[in-house]
């Protein structure tokens, strides 16, 4: 056992990035969520984001333009989504299911020709003095853009949810769909619109797996990071803040865990595997005794003669 | 009741027999099941590739047919007997986790002849086989202690099933005989197939000093992470991943089934077909090593390939005595070579690795 | 402009016909697909639909169809309870695995003594295992107003967890070279779930998706509590005055939910998969959410659904087989049909209506 051999700017630095599209899929999934509408659908927006990201990037040669395709394509998925959920009013845990099943046929039939194949790069921010800090320089200014956007998002939307009037609208809608259709607000526009932007950062997530985290294309290669961000949007108890805080809690317990590893110790991994869920499940019951953090209309459907 | 049930299996046996006596006189009909997608690019893949080499072989004379992503369960069986039922000739079955499955459909066909992949149950027509990709561990071993500067030799696992073990216990035999100051960090990822978690590992394994990563996951994710951090050796895994040579990748490790499943497949038009259990390495072709690229240094590269020349002509087992026991107890004597039932299962580490087997 | 008009009550008849009109529109939509893939469409329809039931080696596949639909119908069956009464168990997957561990290790635990004791009491076992995996979702919603939809889910991953673990060590085969995974329990006479008449596909867990099938269309029509849960899913308010304790109700649509999922389970471990593994689980508490909605929350219906999804597995495969078709696209076929079955629950439940412009 050498825990000395775990760096830990490198660690930070590491967690940082496997945050990252956990994070850009739960902050979608969280303003989803917030405008009162549950979309289990995660995985499979960000499993065809990340297909349709690095299909587009290997044609054009351009990662940018691959990941706007993946936020499009993620957007195109949600929008299937909103037309069951807002138009059908079907029910919205079935309408994700079907999506997350859809989503992973549906990116492995496009996928069958990018097998094997190299995504272009997409470089790391290199600011020259800042870049070569001891720790600061690896942690705050060594990354890819991506990351620093993943950043940014969050920021702003907290901002949006917090200060700005649009951002209200939304949170009355998710309090209470009939008392805010009451009041004028469009609510079925105003879920579509939270529901697409939810798409497209779930497939900007998913984009930042084939194209930067892994870089490379296979079927079903997500593995499971949409569920997770489902539970760090609950975990987070809907706020911006500590979405921060859980993804690089839970994205930093697998650098860990695999860090613990090498190092040496042995732990059980199943049991380190399971705890995301379990502390989720005790944040949960610990909020619902604080009553009224989750939005008042989460899953129910809204249909104006109700 | 009883009668019904007679008359249920007559007619099944009348169509069974239908359907082989049709096709004995046409096309030899040949069957995969596979445990992944085609498009994995490890282990599904390069059975894929079998597949289409024995369709280049024998062309019209054959037909083959593949299910994909079959769960290891009653699903497994039931593809099976469809592709029995539907008149396959040879079944081959390429995950361990469809064992039993393949025995169970075996007995009811006694026609059909099944190949079962890396299992261990035999019948009168079920064969085993499974790939010596130990042998392939020493020369990534040899490399391996040589090309370390560190010193440190990460090593990303999967399950720490026997398979995986033997792997370990041979790379690090090879590399300490060249090195004796090497050091293996071990990470079970506890998946075949993750590529996230797969880079994550190589990550976590490169930022604490090692400089070589060998992988017994399927994906190229821990080759592009060594690739972004410069300066680190990688060795191909079940595909050549060629596309990552000459640097990271220096070299890989091949499952090559084609010429077993053109050679088995030729048994069954020749009617020669009989129960085997095949353990076959370098020897036959059935591990392949991938090109050894430049990065390395010639005299090596040479005394790697000595090295293959050696144990394809079986004139060197990797496992050779005097070898101890993780615990310090003895295993090998000097010169004594390891026989197949330990290495099948083997549940031990050998002298010198660090850390415990996960239970 | 077109304007959607709540129906006062369900209409039967589109009830009936809407799922009708769901398969049939995917089949049109797969039809096209498996076009452009470059098959035959006919033929991967044909092959997809016709060729498990009727085909020629139907003797085969149609009691697979009661292997395969059993389990979905079974964990289906709990959950319609639940979601009749807004109680959404999303976690069945959780429940069947919990099920398939306590079913297996209560029999393995007498390995290799032979008793008629042993099957009843691994039954008994793996019902409870479920039904334990339910209850914690259930008391949390009782006592703190816990999201039971959240927790049953991530329930399900800690379940995978401890499946993983337990096939690494407690429940692995001695005998088994060191591989994941327990014993075969189907050649363990007491533990194994064998077919009552062989060939028939018939086995306890099949008879035991009929019996629930029966049970809970006798709950639901001819018992208090049956109508208690439809006066919940339909009027909660109303049931409250009707006397209705909805902790009680939460309790028990969640435990039956999860005991018949956990009953799955111990059934599939020891009968037609025979081990439970790491991967032992393929997403059969997911399918069952879809199947319960496929069938409308009924009975009845849920029982077709089941052997329909069941016949689109098995129909699948032989496509795949025969037609070279990519496991991908059945999925996306499998995925569409679900699209187009909830789309079609708008005629039932709500009638489009020309808007009238209101100064007019």
């Amino acid at each position: 056992m050498d825990l000395t051999a775990i760096s830990p700017a490198l660690l930070v630095a590491s967690l940082m990035v496997a945050a990252t599209p956990l994070l850009l899929a739960a902050i979608g999934e969280l303003v989803v969520e917030r405008a009162g509408v549950l979309n289990l659908g995660v995985e499979g927006m960000m499993i065809t984001g990340a297909i349709c990201g690095f299909a587009i990037s290997v044609e054009t040669g351009s990662p940018y333009i691959g990941l706007i395709a993946a936020a499009l394509g993620g957007a195109a998925l949600s929008l299937l989504f909103a037309l069951l959920t807002q138009f059908a009013l079907a029910n919205q845990v079935a309408s994700g299911l079907a999506l997350t099943l859809f989503g992973l046929g549906f990116s492995a039939l496009i996928g069958q020709g990018y097998v094997g194949l190299k995504p272009p790069s997409m470089g790391r921010l290199s600011i020259p003095g800042l870049s070569d800090l001891p720790f600061f320089g690896r942690v705050l200014f060594g990354h890819d853009p991506v990351l620093y956007f993943g950043l940014a998002l969050t920021l702003a939307t907290w901002i949006f949810l917090r200060f700005t009037r649009a951002g209200l609208v939304l949170r009355a809608v998710g309090e209470n769909h009939d008392a805010a259709h009451a009041l004028g607000y469009k609510v079925v526009r105003i879920r579509i619109l939270a529901i697409l932007f939810g798409g497209a950062c779930a497939g900007l997530g998913g984009a930042y797996i084939s194209l930067v985290r892994v870089p490379q294309w296979t079927e079903g290669m997500t593995a499971g990071i949409g569920w997770i961000a489902l539970a760090l949007v609950v975990f987070a108890s809907w706020k911006p803040g500590g979405l921060l805080l859980g993804a690089y809690l839970f994205g930093g317990l697998t650098v860990l865990q695999l860090n613990l590893q090498a190092a040496g110790v042995a732990i059980p991994v199943e049991y380190l595997a399971m705890s995301p869920y379990l502390i989720t499940i005790v944040v949960l019951v610990f909020l619902s005794s604080r009553r009224s953090l989750t939005p008042g209309s989460l899953g129910r459907i809204f249909h104006a003669s109700n | 009741m009883k009668l019904t049930r007679r008359m249920l299996m007559a007619a099944s046996a009348a169509a069974i027999g239908l359907a082989t006596g049709a096709t004995a006189q046409d096309k030899t009909k040949v069957g995969f099941v596979y445990v992944g997608p085609v498009g994995d690019g490890g282990w599904t893949y390069e059975h894929d590739q079998g597949r289409l080499a024995v369709e280049e072989e024998f062309g019209d004379a054959v037909e083959t047919v593949y299910v994909e992503s079959v769960p290891e369960g009653p699903d497994a069986e039931r593809v099976m007997t469809q592709m029995a039922l539907q008149g396959a000739d040879l079944i081959f079955t390429t995950s361990f986790g469809y064992m039993d499955q393949t025995i169970n459909v075996a007995a009811k066909f006694p026609d059909v002849k099944f190949e079962h992949a890396t299992g261990y149950k035999r019948a009168d027509n079920v064969s085993t086989y499974s790939a010596r990709f130990y042998e392939g561990r020493a020369i990534q071993g040899h490399i391996a202690g040589n090309m370390t500067e560190s010193n440190i030799i990460g090593y990303i696992g999967s399950y720490p099933i026997p398979e995986v073990i033997r792997g370990i216990n041979s790379a690090y035999i090879h590399a300490k005989k060249v090195n004796p100051d090497v050091e293996f960090k071990i990470i079970w990822a506890y998946t075949w197939f993750d590529p996230a978690k797969e880079a994550d590992a190589a990550k976590a394994l490169i930022e604490q000093g090692a400089d070589v990563i060998l992988q017994h996951t399927d994906s190229t994710a821990p080759q592009a992470a060594a690739q972004e951090a410069g300066n680190v050796i990688t060795f191909g895994q079940a595909s050549d991943m060629s596309e990552y040579a000459p640097m990271p990748r220096v070299s890989s490790i091949i499952d090559n089934w084609a010429p077993y499943y053109v050679a088995r497949t030729k048994a069954v038009i020749d009617g020669t077909w009989e129960s085997v259990d095949t353990w076959d390495g370098i020897s036959t072709g059935m591990v392949g090593i991938g090109e050894i690229t430049d990065a390395v240094p010639a005299e090596v590269k040479a005394e790697a390939l000595a090295m293959k020349e050696a144990i394809a002509a079986g004139e060197y087992h990797p496992f050779t005595g005097p070898l101890k026991k993780q615990d310090g107890s003895d295993w090998l004597a000097e010169g004594e070579v390891a026989d197949d039932g330990t290495l099948l299962g083997m549940n031990f580490f050998v002298e010198g690795l660090t850390g415990e087997i996960p239970q | 402009m077109l304007r959607l008009e709540k129906r006062a009550q369900p209409d039967r008849r589109l009830a009936l016909a809407s799922p009708v009109l769901a398969v049939l529109a995917t089949i049109v939509a797969g039809g096209l697909l498996f076009a452009f893939l470059g098959k035959n469409p006919f033929i991967a329809i044909g092959t997809i639909f016709w060729e498990p039931l009727f085909g020629e080696f139907a003797f085969y596949y149609r009691p697979q169809l009661l292997v395969k639909g059993a389990p979905l119908i079974l964990i289906a069956i709990g959950l319609s309870l639940g979601f009749r009464a807004g109680i959404w168990n999303i976690g069945a997957e959780g429940q069947y695995i919990m099920g398939a561990l306590f079913g297996a290790g209560a029999g393995l635990a007498f390995y290799p003594a032979e008793s008629p004791l042993i099957f009843p009491l691994m039954i008994v076992a793996g019902a409870f295992g479920g039904f334990l995996w339910a209850m914690i979702p259930a008391i949390l919603k009782v006592r703190f107003g816990t999201n039971e939809i959240l927790v049953s889910l991530m329930l399900v991953y800690v379940a995978e967890q401890f499946l993983a673990s337990m096939s690494l060590g407690l429940l692995k085969n001695p005998e088994g070279f060191g591989f994941p995974g327990s014993r075969n329990l189907q050649q363990y006479a007491s533990a194994h779930n064998a077919e009552i008449i062989a060939g028939t596909g018939m086995h306890w867990g099949v008879v035991f998706a009929f019996i629930a099938v029966i049970f809970a269309y006798a709950l639901l029509n001819r018992h208090m509590l049956g109508f208690h849960i439809r006066l919940t899913g339909e009027a909660p308010r109303a049931a409250r005055f009707a006397g209705v304790n909805p902790p009680r109700l939460i309790l028990f649509c969640l435990g039956t939910s999860g005991a018949l999922a956990g009953l799955a389970g111990m059934f599939e471990a020891s009968g037609p998969a025979g081990v439970v593994s790491i991967d032992f689980n393929v997403g059969y508490g997911f399918t069952a959410i879809i199947v319960a909605f496929l069938g409308r929350l009924h009975p009845i219906g849920i029982l077709l659904a089941g052997f329909l999804m069941a016949l689109t597995y098995i129909g699948g495969e032989i496509a795949q087989s025969n037609l070279g078709l990519p496991a991908a696209a059945i999925q996306v076929f499998q995925g569409m049909l679900l699209f187009f079955l909830l789309a079609a629950d708008l005629l039932t439940n709500f009638r489009i209506r020309r808007a009238v412009p209101e100064a007019a």
